[in-house]
């Protein structure tokens, strides 16, 4: 009994500003999910339209891409294609091979690598390697441990194909984790987007 | 350390559904509600004990500047200027003079007191509405001494809950991964700290990297991925032991790695020939179950609170994007369909939320959406950010932060920041080094 007594004792100001606040807040976040819904229908309209902007940004992309190239010249597309970085396994054997952004396709001049690799692996059929794959910073790490697996595992099928045996290929991802250029720049991240063949005897 | 840590509450006066002074959590920090923290008082003998005991020369000064900073740093309260408070300690604690701290517009008001009993530390506290001329809430704890500073994490919650109606978020911990050297180079540990800093700890010696802990739901065990002997796999490590051991038997990297919200599993990628799956291995049945097959990258899973769900990342539209399917891998549904990419979706422990990283037009963001994809509404925007993980009421992110680097590859660094689920209120967390891959602890008391 006491209790409701105590209930109906006079609020705080600032309860009462809390009320006031709380009703407001009920009004808005009413407009929120009406606008909410209407925005809703719009995005079910608008998925070519984003295909577009996509296109539009790697448009975009390119020719700032392009820019990059006149001053350094090292970089096709986003591909890296410079030898910086680059070390090698023997004589004329270029021991990495570099992607575009996102992506694990295996470029003209890769394939070209990889050919002069697995000759040198069919010729020294005692060694066996590992093949490092990485990913650029601009992801979040995990994806870019998977990226980094599926970029190794890009260069070790083609290394088979040219009749390299799988248990002398290892794969490792490192993702982003070790760059080899720590620039915050187009030109660095493309020469860590990398499968790097190192040998392991 | 939790086990060993018996707190004794004793509950004075069963006051409860008498909501006197209330803090709306949904506003953001627009204007925080300015109380007073009176420094906890003390009698002599205690403070001598104490001061031999812990080196601190008045340990009830000191845990209730432990209250004040976390009331502050939440971004709800303001803590007033001690130097502005009229009555002692003592007194204020018996019975204070509601107009003397109604004159420096303090609207509650925490008092309490400090004593050593039997080689213990006993703290009570008292909550008052100061308009009201009321006492809201008076508990006391009874603890180990060296524990003063969860004393006063725990006084912060009770204060943060009678206040705001919610669980608060202050007698928890963050385990990171603490970074040193170049970035070509990076060394990696492992380090747990307190929520506000303190305590800070290394885990491993930075011998091989260590990737992405996570808590248990207990707090006391830790998934995490390591490069032990140049292979990288998903370990799991007790806090208190230190025992480790690799999950299951993968002929591969496996990567990813959290817990299931009953603690029993662990959920977590399995990369092999290009293609990374999603696998669940069960603890104590050492049962592996594959959850999907698909060849695409499947990664970053997140179980729902009731553990119905799984939400992960996947980018078998082309692009990342951020899934939902049952907790058998089955009835997959895309839900983020915005401009750009999605990555590292955390279901909320609250269950209404799931936090992830964007990236749109060379930006970072962290943002929220519904369990379904809609509302979506993004936090903060940087150079680089990633990896949110929930505070454990639900309310705030930690991430972490990468800086860009000069055209010579100079002033890299990776810092923790927080961030009210309102969007306001963004922290950097100070840490001893530079840190990444934050994990927040549940409640380590009740």
């Amino acid at each position: 009994m006491k209790k409701i007594v105590f209930e109906k004792a006079p609020r705080s100001k600032l309860m009462r500003l809390n009320k006031i606040l709380k009703n407001t807040l009920v009004v808005i976040s009413a407009g929120i999910i009406l606008t909410a819904c209407a925005t809703k229908k719009e995005v079910a309209v608008e998925a070519p339209k984003k295909e577009e902007t996509k296109k539009e940004e790697t448009k975009k992309k390119e020719e700032e891409v392009t820019k990059i190239e006149k001053i350094a010249g090292q970089m096709q597309g986003d591909v890296y294609v410079g030898t910086d970085s680059v070390k090698y396994l023997a004589d004329g054997v270029a021991d990495r091979v570099f992607f575009a952004t996102n992506e694990s396709i295996l470029t003209t001049a890769s394939r070209e690598t990889l050919r002069a690799q697995a000759a040198w692996l069919r010729a020294n059929s005692n060694i066996t390697v590992v093949l490092e794959g990485h990913a650029d910073e601009r992801g979040t790490r995990e994806y870019n441990l998977a990226l980094g697996e599926r970029r190794a595992n890009a260069a070790k099928d083609y290394l088979m194909t040219y009749g390299v045996s799988s248990d002398r290929i290892t794969v490792i991802s490192y993702g982003k984790e070790r760059p080899v250029d720590s620039g915050s720049n187009p030109l660095a991240w493309s020469k860590n987007r990398r499968s790097v063949t190192v040998k392991a005897n | 350390m939790i086990k060993k840590f018996i707190i004794l509450i004793f509950i004075f006066i069963p006051i409860k559904a008498l909501a006197l002074i209330e803090v709306d959590i949904t506003r953001g920090n627009l204007n925080p509600l300015p109380l007073a923290v009176s420094p906890l008082s003390i009698d002599e003998t205690s403070r001598m004990n104490f001061e031999q005991i812990l080196d601190k020369d008045n340990i009830g000064s000191e845990i209730s500047l432990i209250v004040e900073n976390n009331l502050r740093t939440s971004g709800l309260f303001n803590p007033l200027d001690k130097k502005a408070f009229l009555q002692a300690p003592d007194i204020a604690n018996l019975k204070p003079r509601f107009e003397d701290w109604n004159l420096i517009k303090a609207q509650a008001l925490i008092t309490g007191k400090v004593n050593y009993i039997n080689d213990k530390l006993r703290v009570e506290f008292r909550l008052w509405d100061v308009l009201a001329a009321k006492e809201m809430m008076a508990l006391a704890f009874t603890t180990v001494p060296t524990n003063w500073r969860r004393v006063g994490h725990i006084i912060s919650d009770k204060v943060y809950e009678r206040l705001t109606g919610e669980k608060g978020y202050f007698d928890t911990r963050i385990i990171y991964v603490a970074e040193e050297g170049p970035k070509t180079q990076r060394i990696k540990k492992l380090a747990i700290m307190d929520q506000d800093g303190a305590n800070n700890k290394f885990l491993t010696l930075g011998n091989e990297l260590v990737l992405t802990p996570r808590f248990n739901p207990a707090s006391q065990m830790v998934t995490y991925l390591s490069y032990f002997k140049n292979m990288p796999r998903v370990y799991l490590l007790d806090i208190e032991t230190g025992t480790q051991e690799v999950v299951g038997d993968f002929p591969g990297m496996t990567f990813a790695p959290r817990f299931s919200p009953d603690g029993k599993k662990i959920i977590m990628s399995f990369a092999k020939d290009g293609k990374s799956d999603i696998y669940t291995m069960n603890l104590e049945t050492r049962l592996v179950e594959r959850i999907t097959n698909h060849p695409s990258i499947d990664t970053s899973p997140s179980y729902s609170p009731d553990g119905k769900y799984i939400t992960f990342n996947s980018d078998r539209s082309g692009y990342q994007q951020i899934y939902v399917m049952k907790n058998d891998g089955s009835d997959v549904k895309r839900i983020s369909f915005g401009n750009g990419l999605y990555g590292t979706p955390v279901w909320s422990p609250r269950g209404d939320l799931i936090a992830f990283t964007k990236l749109h037009k060379g930006k970072f963001y962290i943002g929220v959406m519904r369990t379904d994809g809609t509302g979506e509404r993004l936090l903060t925007e940087n150079y680089y950010q990633e990896a949110p993980s929930w505070s454990p009421n639900g309310r705030v992110l930690i991430f972490y932060r990468e800086t860009k680097t000069n055209s010579k590859g100079e002033g890299f660094s990776a810092k923790l920041w927080s961030i009210d689920l309102t969007g306001y209120n963004e922290r950097l967390i100070k840490t001893e080094t530079d840190a990444s891959d934050p994990s927040w602890s549940s409640l380590l008391s009740n």
